[in-house]
């Protein structure tokens, strides 16, 4: 049984006087992982920013949990709460050490007490391999572990949603098999997920659907197998020709 | 050089030197805490009081510390409002320092990538928290470097305190010239113990901006 879970209906945004989507509309359902493609500049962070209130958006609605969202700033720091998101530079706090950056928002926001997110945060750090780095300070981590737990401290919030942006494409090649590997078991766990990649095996072997953007309009959205194997458009095989020839 | 020179002085320099330190403590704090607090008004643009807070920064850092205290000393009496001259220069003092060190707090609060502010917004915190759990902390350790250099540059500024009779280094050296006629002497323990208080100061900054260096580099 498919449950729309995300619903974007005609959505548009410009910076300024520069229209920079147009007319965007998708559902992703419960469960599903959908990946968004594109190349750079056609939109795929500023769209990925709008369905978390990062970037406001002045046409269309979106639909999160059967629920149209009002986006004003109370709606979005509610919603938040239950779309994670991670971004290409980890932006984990350097102030705080690894434990203290993934109990901040569970005991700030959700007001956890603190021995349960604490006991949550290490089971996860275990989970992901990383539990001998809970009181390091992020500054003595390789990007590939700053990543993992930028994804485990977004997790710790239970998302029903979660947002990737580009998560791999500031690591050494080296360290990406490893956050991919854990995205992908976030996949088989079940976890809704829009993830933007340039990271073409990945996209065809975990995303569910494709979805193409093209210079601010979605001009693909289809099963990920399809989408790769008959690539829809002119400007879709051009890409991924672009993208196989790295 | 006369030894016997430097000997008969050193009594008023050891004075000097204590009022000194005591009153270059006094600004400096002072400083610090009306700097934090007109920073932190500008931050969160507290209506009413940041426009205020903005035309004293602009005031108290555009004009020099020597009309500053002419001001207080000779000036607010005519207000009705009389201070000994040691109360002038620690408000001089204080009035001009809270304006660069509200600057060096704002310029910390800024250096916070936007990136951090984003990614602790999708975790769900506030403004109110926001601030509190990042902006705040790593504002103070990004400000600390500017901060140290306006302490400096403080005790440095209470040689001008000379200009309303306060006992201090600079005043005391310049009576000591004009008591033996010999400037020589004077100024060598003038700078001799200008040193003495700024070199340690300056290495205890130093220390203390490398402890909190890790703070501020990749996150
Ligand atoms: N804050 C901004 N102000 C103005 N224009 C912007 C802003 N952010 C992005 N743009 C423009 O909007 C368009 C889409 O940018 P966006 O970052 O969403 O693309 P992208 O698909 O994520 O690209 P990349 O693959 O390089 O990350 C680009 O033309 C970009 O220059
Ligand atoms: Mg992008």
């Amino acid at each position: 049984m498919t449950e729309p879970l995300l619903i974007v209906n005609h959505l548009a945004k410009a910076y300024g006087q520069t229209p920079v989507l147009e007319d965007i509309n998708f559902t992703v359902n419960k469960g599903e992982v959908v990946a968004l493609l594109g190349r750079s500049g056609s939109g795929k962070s500023t769209l990925i920013r709008t369905l978390n209130g990062l970037e406001p958006f002045q046409g269309g609605t979106l639909t999160f949990a059967g629920q149209a969202i009002d986006p004003t700033p109370a709606t979005w720091l509610a919603l938040r709460r239950r779309i994670g998101m991670v971004f290409q530079s980890y932006d984990l706090f350097p102030n705080l050490t690894v434990l203290a950056n993934l109990m901040l928002a569970p005991v700030q926001v959700a007001h956890q007490p603190k021995a349960q997110a604490e006991t949550a945060a290490r089971t996860l750090l275990t989970r992901f391999g990383l539990a001998e780095f809970a009181d390091r300070y992020p500054s003595a981590l390789s990007g590939g572990q700053k990543q993992r737990i930028a994804i485990a401290r977004a997790l710790l919030m239970k998302p029903a949603l979660m947002l990737f942006d580009e998560v791999t494409a500031s690591l050494d090649p080296e360290m990406v098999h490893g956050v991919l590997a854990l995205m992908t078991d976030l996949a088989r766990a079940d976890m809704t997920m829009i993830v933007v990649t340039h990271e073409m095996g990945f996209a065809r072997k975990v995303a569910d659907r494709i979805l193409f953007l093209d210079d601010g309009r979605i001009t693909a959205d289809m099963p990920a197998e399809a989408f790769f194997t008959a690539p829809p458009t002119e400007s879709a095989r051009n890409f991924l020709a672009s993208m196989t020839d790295r | 050089m006369s030894w016997s020179v430097i000997q008969a002085s050193l009594p008023a320099f050891g004075a000097a030197f204590w009022l000194t330190l005591e009153l270059a403590a006094l600004g400096i704090a002072g400083a610090l805490g009306i700097g934090a607090g007109v920073s932190l008004v500008q931050y969160f643009r507290v209506p009413g009081l940041h426009q205020v807070a903005s035309v004293y920064v602009d005031v108290a850092r555009n004009t020099p510390l020597l009309v500053q205290l002419f001001f207080i000393y000779y000036g607010l009496p005519g207000l009705g409002l009389k201070l000994s001259a040691p109360v002038s220069g620690v408000l001089g003092l204080i009035f001009l320092g809270g304006s660069y060190m509200a600057e060096a707090f704002t310029g910390g609060y800024n250096a916070i990538p936007k990136s951090q502010l984003e990614s602790g917004a999708a975790l769900g915190l506030s403004p109110r928290q926001l601030a509190r759990f990042i902006v705040l902390p790593q504002g103070l350790t990004a400000a600390v470097p500017g901060l140290a250099a306006n302490v400096i540059f403080l005790v440095k500024e209470t040689s001008i305190f000379t200009v309303i009779a306060i006992p201090e280094l600079t005043n005391t050296a310049l009576d000591l010239i004009g008591l033996y006629y010999r400037s020589n002497e004077s100024l060598l323990m003038l700078v001799v113990a200008y040193a003495i208080i700024l070199v340690p100061l300056s290495w205890g900054l130093t220390q203390l901006e490398r402890k909190v260096r890790h703070v501020t580099i990749g996150a």
